[in-house]
C-alpha cells in the first residue's frame, strides 16, 4: 500500500508535492482552491457593486450625467484589450496542456503585453478625470468648461452637475481603482509563471499554474465585462 | 459501516518504526518559523491566539475594575472608551476567530482526514504571516493613539474621531485575509485529501464544524474586507457612501458591516460546537446520536448565518417590514442550535460517562450555550429587543455565547488534545480547580448582566447610577474569580510541558481518528497513508487495542492483552465479534 504511493512520487517529477497520492488528486485540489479564492473575490467586490445599484436608485441624475463624462470608446477598446488577453491566456493552458512551451511564453507575453495596454490606456483616463476636476468626494470641483452635456439631444454648454455627481465618481475610482490592482497583480502572477515556463518547470504532465493563473486572469476581465456596462453605457 | 475490519492504519510502513516526532524533527528556531507542517502552525497560531486571549483578558480585568464603581475609580472616561474598543478588537479578531480553526483546526484537520498536510501548506505558512502582520498593525494602533469607536466601528463616529482608527481598520482587513486563505485552504482538504475509505458520512463531526466555518470565512469575510476599505476610502477620500453631509447613508455601513459581522458569529460559535461533538463522544463511549443532524446542522447554521444581519439593526432605522422579516429568520436559527443540543444530551442519555476535565468544559458548553442561545431570542423578538437593545443584556447574551460557548469549547479542546500535540499529561486535579474556578466565575460575571440590562443599565457607559453598584460590583468580583480561572489552568499547561507525564497515545480510549497517531505526532502524521474502515464514533468496531493500548504502530511486538482494562468503558452494543483479532493480524502485517 506505502509502494503504491511511493512510486507514484517516483513516477512522476518533484512538482508532486509530498502529501498528494496521484498528479490528478494535486491538480484537482489546486483548481477547487482557485474556485473557492474566486468566489471570495467575487464577494469582495460585491460591496462596491451594492454601493452602485443603492447610489444609482438614490441619486440617478447624478450617475446619468457622470456616465456621459466617461469615454466610451476609450472603454470599449479597453474592454476589446482584455478579452483579447483572456483569449490568449486561454491558449496558453492549452498549448501547455499540449507540452508546446514556446507557444505557451508567447501566448503569456500577449496577456501581459495586453494588461500593460490596458493599465496605460486607464492612466491616461484617470489623468484627463483629474485635470478636469472630476474627483471623488470633497474634492470633486469639475470644470465645467470640459463638461459633455448629458441631456438627450441637448448641445449647449453646461452650466452646473446634478447634486451627488461626486458619488458616481468615488464609486468610479472605487471601483476602476480595485479592478486595477487586480490587473496589476494579474500581470506580476503571469510574468512569474512566463518565467517558470521558461524555466521549462512545465510539461504535458505538470500544468497546473498556468490553468490557476489563467483562472484569475477571467475573473479580472470578468470584473471588467460588467464594470464597463455599469460605469459606461447606462 | 458494518465491516469488521478494524483497523486504521492497516498495512506496512514505509518508513519503518522510531519516526521522531514533528517536535523532536528538527528543533531550530528557524525550523518552526519557515515550517510549513500544519502542526507546527497549529501550536504558532495557538502561541499567538493565546498570547492575544491574556491581552484582551487584561483589558477585560481593566473595564470591570473601572466599573467597581460609579464614576471614576482607576481611568477617566476617554481611556475607558479606548480600553473596551480594545478589549473587543483583540478578542474578536485576534483571539476567537482564529482560535478554534487555525490553532486546533490546523492541528487536527488533516490529522483526523488521515492526510500528510493540508491542501496548501505555503498558504498556510502565508495565512500566519498574514495574521502576525495583523495583529503588528493592530498593536501599531494601540500604541499610537489607540481606538476608541467600539469593535464595530460604526459610522459616522469612526470618521470624525482622533484616535488611531486607519491603522486598526487595516489590521482588521489584513486579519481577514488571514481567515479566508486559511477557510480557502481547509475547505480542500476536507474536499480533496481525505484517507481511502473516510466519506462524508465518516467524517469526524469536528471536521464538519470547521468545514461549515470554512464555508462563511471565505464568503463572508471578503464582504467585511471591502466594508473597511470603503470606511478607509470614506475616511482618506470623503467619498460619501457613509456619510449623510456628502448624500451618503450611515446605516449602509451598517448593513455591510454585519452582513459579514452575524456570520462571522458562526465563525466563531461553530467551531466550539465541533470540538464539543468530539469530546461528548469520547467521554460517553457512544455514537453520536443522530450523527447526520448534527452535521448537517452546522451547515445550516452556516447558511441561515448569511439570512440574519438584520437583527442587529432593529432600532438603527430600517423599515419596520425589513425587521419583521429579519426577526422571523432569526428564530430560525433556533432549530439548527436545538437539534445539536438535544442530539448532544441524547448522546449523554445511555452513553458510559465519565467526567476527566475535558468532559467538565463539554458540560458546562451545553449548559452555558444553551442560556446564551435562549436569550437570543428575547433579543430576536422585536417588541423586547426595543427594550434590550443597547443594555447589559446584550452584553451579556453575547458572552454566554462566545465564552461560555466558544471559548469553554476552545479551551475544553486544548485539555482534551493537550496529550496529543505536547506528548505530556497535565494534572487532572489542578484542571478540575480551574474549572471549578472559571464556571463560577463566568456566571458570577455575565448571569448578573442579564440584571442589570433587563433593569436598563446601558452597554459601554463609565459611569451609571448609584443603584447599580451591588451588580457592578459582584459582576467585577466575578471577572476576578475567572480571571484566576484563566491563570491556575495557563500555568498547569505551562507546567505539565516541563514536568507533566509522558502521553500515551490515546489516553481518553477514544475511537477517533486521530487518537491513531502517536503522542505526539511524527513528521507524516501516520507511517503510509491511513485506510479508514469505520466511522470515528463507532465504538462497537473498535478494537480494544485502538481503545487502550494505543495503535499498532506504537505497540511492542508481542501485543498487550486487552482485557486487563474495565469493562465499563466498552461501548453498550454487544458485539460477539468484537474482540476478534483484526488488531493483532494488522500489528503482525505491519512488523
Amino acid at each position: 500500500m506505502a509502494s503504491a504511493h511511493d512510486d507514484s512520487h517516483k513516477k512522476w517529477g518533484s512538482w508532486l508535492q509530498h502529501h498528494f497520492q496521484e498528479p490528478v488528486q494535486q491538480f484537482e485540489t489546486a483548481k477547487l482552491g482557485m474556485w473557492l479564492f474566486l468566489a471570495q473575490e467575487v464577494l469582495f467586490f460585491s460591496g462596491l457593486f451594492v454601493a452602485y445599484g443603492v447610489y444609482r436608485t438614490a441619486y440617478p441624475e447624478a450617475f446619468e450625467a457622470g456616465s456621459a463624462q466617461l469615454n466610451r470608446i476609450i472603454g470599449g477598446f479597453n474592454t476589446c484589450v482584455l478579452l483579447v488577453s483572456s483569449f490568449t491566456a486561454a491558449m496558453a493552458v492549452r498549448s501547455a496542456q499540449l507540452g508546446k512551451k514556446n507557444q505557451v511564453s508567447l501566448n503569456l507575453v500577449i496577456t501581459i503585453v495586453c494588461a500593460f495596454a490596458f493599465l496605460v490606456v486607464k492612466y491616461f483616463e484617470y489623468s484627463e478625470k483629474f485635470e478636469h476636476g472630476l474627483l471623488p468626494g470633497n474634492h470633486f470641483a469639475p470644470h465645467m468648461a470640459e463638461i459633455h452635456n448629458w441631456v438627450e439631444g441637448a448641445t449647449g454648454p453646461v452650466t452646473e452637475m446634478p447634486a451627488k455627481t461626486h458619488v458616481f465618481f468615488g464609486i468610479y475610482f472605487c471601483l476602476t481603482g480595485l479592478h486595477g490592482i487586480h490587473v496589476a497583480i494579474g500581470i506580476g502572477v503571469l510574468i512569474w509563471i512566463l518565467a517558470r515556463n521558461m524555466r521549462g518547470e512545465f510539461s504535458k504532465d505538470y500544468w497546473t499554474p498556468v490553468d490557476i493563473v489563467a483562472l484569475y486572469w477571467h475573473l479580472v476581465d470578468l470584473v471588467w465585462i460588467y464594470l464597463f456596462p455599469l460605469l459606461y453605457l447606462i | 459501516m458494518t465491516t469488521q475490519t478494524t483497523t486504521h492504519a492497516a498495512g506496512s510502513t514505509a518508513h519503518g518504526h522510531g519516526e521522531v516526532d514533528y517536535i523532536r524533527e528538527n528543533t531550530s528556531p528557524l525550523s518552526w518559523i519557515v515550517t510549513l507542517d500544519h502542526k507546527r502552525l497549529g501550536i504558532l497560531y495557538l502561541v499567538s491566539t493565546l498570547t492575544m486571549f491574556m491581552v484582551g483578558g487584561v483589558y477585560a480585568l481593566l473595564i470591570r475594575t473601572e466599573l467597581l464603581t460609579p464614576g471614576r475609580t482607576i481611568m477617566d472616561p476617554d481611556t475607558y472608551n479606548k480600553v473596551f474598543t480594545l478589549h473587543g478588537a483583540i478578542m474578536v479578531f485576534l483571539f476567537i476567530i482564529p482560535s478554534v480553526p487555525a490553532a486546533l483546526g490546523n492541528f487536527f484537520l488533516p490529522i483526523m482526514l488521515g492526510a500528510k498536510d493540508v491542501a496548501f501548506p505555503r498558504l498556510n505558512l502565508m495565512s500566519f504571516y498574514v495574521y502576525v502582520l495583523g495583529a503588528i498593525f493592530a498593536l501599531v494602533s494601540i500604541f499610537t493613539n489607540s481606538i476608541d469607536t467600539g469593535w464595530t466601528f460604526y459610522t459616522p463616529y469612526s470618521q470624525t474621531t482622533s484616535t488611531a482608527t486607519i491603522s486598526m481598520t487595516l489590521a482588521v482587513f489584513i486579519l481577514g485575509f488571514s481567515s479566508i486563505l486559511t477557510g480557502v485552504n481547509f475547505m480542500a482538504t476536507v474536499h480533496k485529501l481525505r484517507a481511502p475509505g473516510l466519506h462524508w458520512k465518516r467524517l469526524p463531526l469536528f471536521v464538519w464544524g470547521i468545514y461549515a466555518t470554512a464555508v462563511i470565512q471565505v464568503l463572508a469575510t471578503p464582504v467585511l474586507a471591502i466594508t473597511l476599505l470603503m470606511l478607509l476610502m470614506e475616511k482618506v477620500l470623503s467619498i460619501g457612501w457613509f456619510d449623510p453631509r456628502l448624500g451618503g447613508d450611515p446605516v449602509l455601513f451598517q448593513h455591510f458591516f454585519w452582513f459579514y459581522s452575524h456570520p462571522a458569529v458562526y465563525i466563531m460559535i461553530l467551531p466550539g460546537m465541533a470540538v464539543v461533538n468530539e469530546i461528548i463522544a469520547t467521554f460517553s463511549r457512544r455514537k453520536i446520536f443522530g450523527y447526520m443532524f448534527v452535521a448537517m446542522s452546522s451547515v445550516a447554521l452556516a447558511l441561515l448565518g448569511f439570512l440574519v444581519w438584520g437583527h442587529h439593526m432593529f432600532v438603527a432605522g430600517m423599515s419596520e417590514y425589513a425587521t419583521m422579516v429579519f426577526s422571523a429568520l432569526t428564530f430560525f436559527v433556533a432549530i439548527p442550535s436545538g437539534v445539536k443540543v438535544f442530539n448532544w444530551v441524547a448522546t449523554l442519555y445511555n452513553g458510559s460517562v465519565s467526567f476527566q476535565s475535558p468532559m467538565l468544559y463539554a458540560l458546562a458548553f451545553i449548559v452555558l450555550f444553551t442560556i446564551g442561545g435562549l436569550t437570543g431570542l428575547f433579543l430576536g423578538t422585536l417588541s423586547v429587543d426595543v427594550h434590550l437593545h443597547d443594555t447589559y443584556f446584550v452584553v451579556a447574551h453575547f458572552h454566554y455565547v462566545m465564552v461560555g460557548g466558544t471559548v469553554i469549547g476552545f479551551i475544553g479542546g486544548l485539555h482534551y488534545w493537550w496529550p496529543k500535540m505536547t506528548g505530556k499529561m497535565y494534572s487532572e486535579k489542578i484542571a478540575r480547580i480551574a474549572f471549578v474556578f472559571i464556571f463560577i466565575g463566568f456566571n458570577m460575571t455575565f448571569l448578573t448582566q442579564f440584571v442589570l440590562g433587563s433593569q436598563g443599565m446601558p452597554r459601554r457607559y463609565y459611569d451609571y447610577l448609584d443603584h447599580f453598584q451591588p451588580l457592578h460590583g459582584f459582576s467585577s468580583v466575578g471577572a476576578y474569580v475567572l480571571g484566576v480561572g484563566f491563570s491556575i489552568m495557563l500555568g498547569m499547561f505551562i507546567y505539565s510541558l516541563f514536568k507533566g507525564e509522558k502521553a500515551p497515545p490515546n489516553p481518553w480510549g477514544s475511537a477517533g481518528f486521530e487518537w491513531a497517531t502517536s503522542s505526539p505526532p511524527i513528521m507524516h502524521n501516520f507511517h503510509g497513508t491511513p485506510v479508514i474502515h469505520r466511522g470515528p464514533y463507532d465504538y462497537h468496531l473498535a478494537t480494544e487495542a485502538e481503545l487502550f493500548d494505543g495503535f499498532p504502530e506504537d505497540l511492542p511486538a508481542t501485543a498487550k492483552p486487552a482485557a486487563a482494562k474495565p469493562a465499563a468503558k466498552q461501548a453498550p452494543e454487544p458485539e460477539p465479534a468484537k474482540a476478534a483479532a483484526p488488531a493483532p493480524a494488522s500489528r503482525e502485517e505491519e512488523e
